[in-house]
């Protein structure tokens, strides 16, 4: 996997913490695989809406990745769910089904951003950048790899 | 079974595939099934509703399975590894995700269910209003099949008689 300059929250330098939500172990595994190497920490994982909703209350992360076919409760839903309760959450809707009135619904309901599977590590590092953009900061040095 | 209705699944499992396993793959065959389906190893069903409906079954040799599953997670995996199946899983999940992007792209709008594991040996014969096609994939670690079981669904059919 490519090198990319950690991104690090502003407030306080810290890596930045990631919720993962997928019911495909794989695709959390792949996910995480990512992230980490952008220097994030994941510190929860999820495998459907509902329990994404308590991850979140649980863990305050600073992203939750989020998928959108789920059993028991869809991605979207749970999405507005989250941001319901903390709008300042930041959530990124990560699924293979693209189309624009998916994505719509996504960022009407307070998604921040869409990324679309099969994930390329640079396109989700540039949208972690976007998303993190008024907190976080990515450190200079180590190639940024895009 | 009409070719719109296919070809962006070909289109997505060749472009999913190609990225994942970073080598091009080709069609090998493609065939109308004409008798029930029988399984090859490790299978992926997923269902979808709307103005399309029907089915589509990814499929791998066990073997294939744990080489593609070992090629995505970048470590060997046991054949045993519930990692396998997820990846099969979740490679269905991104390969129809892709194709019904396109579909409703095109004004089909339809919803793709969750992938269950199919385990049996043969699956449901293929009617006259819903015949199944087997693509078969040649890639560098070995043939991935999809059959897919696709058609228009009644409220659609309707509105396009309306139509005309």
């Amino acid at each position: 996997m490519e090198k990319f300059a950690p991104v690090k929250r502003s407030e306080d330098g810290q890596a930045v913490r990631y919720l993962i939500v997928d019911d495909s172990v794989f695709a959390r595994k792949n996910l995480a695989r990512m992230v980490e190497s952008f220097g994030g920490q994941v510190v929860g994982e999820a495998g459907d809406g509902v329990n994404a909703i308590t991850e979140y209350d649980r863990l305050n992360p600073d992203i939750v990745l989020m998928d959108i076919t789920m059993p028991q409760m869809e991605g979207i839903e749970a999405a507005e769910k989250i941001v319901r309760d903390h709008p300042d959450a930041r959530i990124v809707m990560v699924s293979s089904v693209g189309y624009q009135e998916n994505i719509v619904a996504a960022l009407q309901r307070g998604a921040r951003h869409f990324v679309q599977k099969p994930v390329k590590p640079e396109v989700l590092y540039e949208v972690i950048k976007y998303v993190m953009r008024d907190d976080g900061v990515a450190a200079r040095g180590a190639g940024a790899g895009v | 079974m009409r070719m719109e209705l296919i070809q962006p699944f070909i289109n997505s499992a060749d472009a999913v595939l190609a990225q994942g396993l970073q080598s091009p793959t080709s069609i090998e065959n493609l065939t109308m099934e004409e008798e029930a389906y029988r399984r090859k190893g490790v299978a992926a069903l997923i269902w979808v509703t709307g103005d399309i409906e029907g089915r589509i079954i990814f499929d791998l040799a066990p073997e294939t399975a744990v080489r593609v599953a070992s090629k995505f997670a970048g470590t060997e995996l046991p054949e045993s590894d519930e990692l396998v199946r997820e990846t099969v899983f979740e490679l269905a999940n991104q390969i129809i995700g892709n194709a019904v992007t396109s579909l409703n792209d095109q004004g089909f709008h339809f919803r793709v269910h969750p992938p269950a594991l199919h385990t049996a040996d043969h699956g449901p014969k293929t009617s006259e209003d819903t015949e199944a096609l087997v693509i078969c994939f040649e890639t560098c670690i070995g043939d991935v099949f999809m059959n897919i079981a696709l058609r228009y669904s009644h409220s659609h059919r309707l509105e396009a008689a309306v139509g005309q």
